[in-house]
């Protein structure tokens, strides 16, 4: 067996998954709280890999940085996790609100309008062209090869786990741990789970519900900020379309883990990162897509509520 | 003050919030008021049957009285819309399932056109067959696409529609060189980015369509043909059943309807419609590529059924008749201008009263433009010494209200944004506030398209379905002609 090509497949799916999951735990949220698929969550995406990309280039560029690495992803993460917040917020409060208690379809309808209005304004401001964090010539001293991809550790079949790597994962552990205390812990999210659990019963309550869904969206949205710059200093690209895609893999991911389910949607995104990932392997690098379709199809026919969703009850 | 005019005159309207007002809201709406009632009135009197035969002369003479190639193509693609749209009504409007990979199907019948008759796999089919063969194959495509989202819970169905659409993209547009799970050499079937080229034309009964209005004229038929079974399948029993599936599934189910089989039926009648525009698209284009079938024609197709009014077959014609003109039109900046200014103008008529106040936004706006322009080019002439994208009489007229500077594009960008801030902060104040706030975004508005948004006519088309869709749903979600759906609680 060809250890290297294993292993290095094993690190690739988990980084990749990882920004898939933090992306599906955005669909999930909204999808709990509202039992809306919120189409613009990717293009929230992509507006939070702008944003990383404009900070970078305010501090001189990729070759020529004129603060430490470390400060450049604290404030890169904060503005892109604030700003991806902030707009999720307004797609809701403008777009979705109002629409709260529409037939089904008009939101979702709705979501998509918003999205390639999104995708559109952002082509408009930003260009068509791909533009690249090139994260391997972050250093602030000299040129050469960032900090970023030098350090690292070895793993077992001479494979190489870099800092940039090895970032995304402890990232997405520690946002994780994060929300799991936010959702399980807190007063806010024993509040927004009794907003998904009935949100009219939560009303009575006394539960300021505008505001507990506005704080989802924020969470939601800024969790996709975060897994932008993740997938800045990992894969470099961005571009205005990117966001369309990356939702597409994002709610599929949630779906795959049950949608609504927190845990659900982590699992599915780091199944459809290795999945991909060993496809691209093994198998054929264009038909990775058409790989995690196989599985979102084989889900959806032998466990209809996702890997670990609980059956849903249907209210009268 | 109302209260006293109903105790003095009972016979009046009632006060405005009462029960009586209430319920006789029905009435009042059906009668309509003032000029617009009226010809509200002379309207409902056609039959809806007139309406279809207006429509089909009207189509008919265009060919006649117009030899302009450009016109005549245009109504051809508004055709191709027309019959998108049907489709996607069978779908979304009548049984109320989200369809994301319509325009995959299209595709799919474009493809399936294109391979049987063309020199890819050299292969000359008679049309006739090929038309049915591919319709009926689209629409058993759709079937087993919408199969495994096993109850067709909406959003699943949504999930694996979308994929399904993007992953059709991805096939074709990769499909030059296909492998059995990388095993097997790379066949070539639908030749990648590159395309279908040299496919047939239709040859009909012998007949070989070689000119424009030919295709325009069996694009009508086939418009025809598809809107008589549409019409006639959703005034039939599976008809009712779609309707009262899309109302309520669960009541539909308990009355004893086979509620998955009919959704599985509706999608695959859908399908198969798309299929068979499919054909007439890449017969007349003679080429088939994977990018005509993604994102933008979905939307496309969306914004004009929404716009027309899901459900409704007349919204239909009168969506893609819109939407398409609109589309076409906004390809010339100087002709998307007049548009755009209309359109903000016609929309302030009817939404500011009284006319005063109209009259006080509108001068404001002008005096706002003068003032802005005199203190950017007292501070500095560089800054306004640039040109938008609007030329002619109009454009040097603007450019006395507009500081734009040499390279528009940063700040143009930046009136955009605060454009969208601008309208979306309208939404929300008060009138007072409205009042005060409309000329600064009206300004907005007008430099943001003449600094920005007119030199990208490409991408303000796109922004612009985008914002119909939003609008729409927010304002008038049942469209143009649809009906006000009662929502029982």
């Amino acid at each position: 067996m060809n250890w290297n090509l294993f292993v290095s497949e094993l690190v690739a799916g988990t980084v990749h998954g990882c920004v898939y999951a933090l992306i599906a735990l955005g669909y999930s949220m909204v999808y709990g709280i509202l039992k809306l698929l919120n189409f613009a969550h990717g293009d929230v995406y992509m507006v939070g890999s702008f944003i990383g990309f404009g900070i970078l280039t305010v501090f001189g560029g990729a070759t020529a940085l004129s603060i430490p690495i470390w400060l450049l992803l604290v404030i890169m993460f904060a503005a892109a996790m604030l700003g991806g917040g902030l707009l999720g917020v307004g797609i809701e409060r403008f777009a979705y609100r109002r629409l709260r208690d529409a037939p089904r379809i008009a939101p979702l309808i709705t979501a998509l309008g918003v999205s390639f209005f999104l995708e559109n304004a952002a082509l408009l401001i930003v260009g068509a062209e791909y533009q690249s964090f090139n994260s391997f010539s972050w250093n602030p001293n000299s040129s050469g090869v960032g900090q970023l991809w030098a350090i690292g550790i070895t793993l077992p079949g001479n494979v190489r786990l870099s800092l940039a790597q090895m970032i995304v994962i402890a990232g997405t552990v520690v946002l994780m741990l994060a929300l799991t205390y936010f959702v399980g812990r807190t007063q806010l999210g024993r509040a927004m789970r009794a907003v998904s659990f009935d949100r009219q019963a939560a009303d009575m309550m006394g539960i300021d519900v505008n505001r507990v869904i506005a704080v989802t969206f924020f969470v939601g949205s800024a969790l996709a900020g975060a897994a932008a710059i993740f997938n800045g200093i990992v894969y470099q690209q961005v571009w205005a379309y990117m966001g369309f895609q990356a939702g597409l893999k994002g709610f599929t991911a949630a779906v795959i883990g049950g949608i609504g389910n927190l845990p659900g949607a982590v699992l599915g995104g780091l199944l459809l990162g290795l999945a991909e990932s060993f496809t691209q392997g093994y198998v054929s690098t264009t038909f990775s897509d058409a790989m995690v379709f196989v599985i979102l199809i084989a889900v959806m026919i032998f466990r209809p509520n996702g890997l670990i969703g609980k059956p849903a009850l249907a209210k009268v | 003050m109302a209260t006293g005019d109903s105790e003095a005159a009972p016979t009046t309207q009632p006060a405005i919030g009462v029960d009586e007002w209430v319920a006789s809201h029905d009435a009042r709406r059906d009668r309509g008021v003032g000029p617009v009632g009226t010809a509200q009135r002379a309207v409902d009197r056609v039959p809806k049957l007139g309406w279809y035969v207006a429509f089909t002369l009207a189509a008919a003479m265009v060919p006649l009285v117009t030899s302009n190639g450009y016109i005549i193509r245009v109504g051809f693609d508004t055709l191709i819309y027309m019959l998108l749209a049907l489709g996607l009504n069978i779908v979304v409007g009548f049984a109320g399932l989200l369809d994301l990979g319509y325009v995959a199907f299209f595709g799919f019948g474009a493809y399936g056109y294109a391979m049987l008759s063309s020199s890819q796999f050299h292969q000359r089919w008679p049309t006739v067959s090929v038309l049915i063969l591919v319709t009926l194959a689209t629409a058993a495509l759709g079937f087993i696409v919408a199969l495994p989202s096993r109850r067709l819970i909406g959003d699943y169905l949504a999930i694996v529609t979308l994929f399904f659409g993007q992953l059709f993209v991805t096939v074709t547009n990769n499909g030059d060189r296909i492998t059995i799970l990388g095993f097997t050499r790379g066949y070539n079937i639908t030749n990648g980015p590159n395309g279908i080229a040299d496919v047939a034309p239709f040859s009909i009964f012998g007949h070989q369509l070689e000119t424009l209005e030919s295709y325009y004229y069996v694009a009508l038929i086939f418009f025809l043909v598809v809107l008589s079974a549409v019409y006639l399948v959703n005034n039939s029993r599976t008809g009712r059943s779609w309707r009262s599936i899309r109302e309520d599934s669960l009541a539909a189910e308990l009355m004893g309807m086979p509620v998955n089989r009919l959704k599985l039926y509706a999608f695959a009648f859908g399908a198969g419609v798309a299929g068979l525009t499919g054909t007439l698209f890449a017969s007349l284009n003679t080429a088939v590529f994977s990018s005509d079938f993604d994102t933008p024609t979905l939307i496309t197709v969306y914004a004009i059924l929404i716009l027309g009014g899901a459900g409704s077959l007349g919204g239909v014609i009168l969506g893609a008749l819109v939407v398409n003109v609109t589309l076409e039109v906004l390809r010339t900046p100087n002709h998307a201008t007049w548009i755009f200014f209309t359109l903000i103008l016609a929309t302030l008529i009817a939404k500011l009263r009284p006319w005063w106040v109209l009259g006080a936004v509108i001068v404001s706006t002008f005096v706002l433009g003068l003032v802005v322009n005199a203190v950017v080019t007292a501070i500095n002439a560089e800054w306004a010494s640039g040109h938008g994208a609007v030329r002619g009489e109009l454009g040097r007229w603007l450019d006395r209200f507009l500081p734009i500077p040499p390279d528009p594009m940063k700040v143009g960008n930046w009136a955009f944004i605060a454009l969208v801030a601008g309208v979306l902060a309208l939404t929300v104040v008060r009138t007072l506030w409205r009042n005060l706030l409309l000329p600064v975004v009206l300004y907005l508005a007008i430099y943001a398209w003449d600094a920005r948004l007119a030199f990208e006519p490409s991408i303000t088309r796109l922004i612009m379905i985008g914002v119909i869709l939003i609008v729409l749903m927010n304002a008038r979600p049942q469209g143009l002609l649809g009906e006000t759906r009662v929502e029982i609680v």
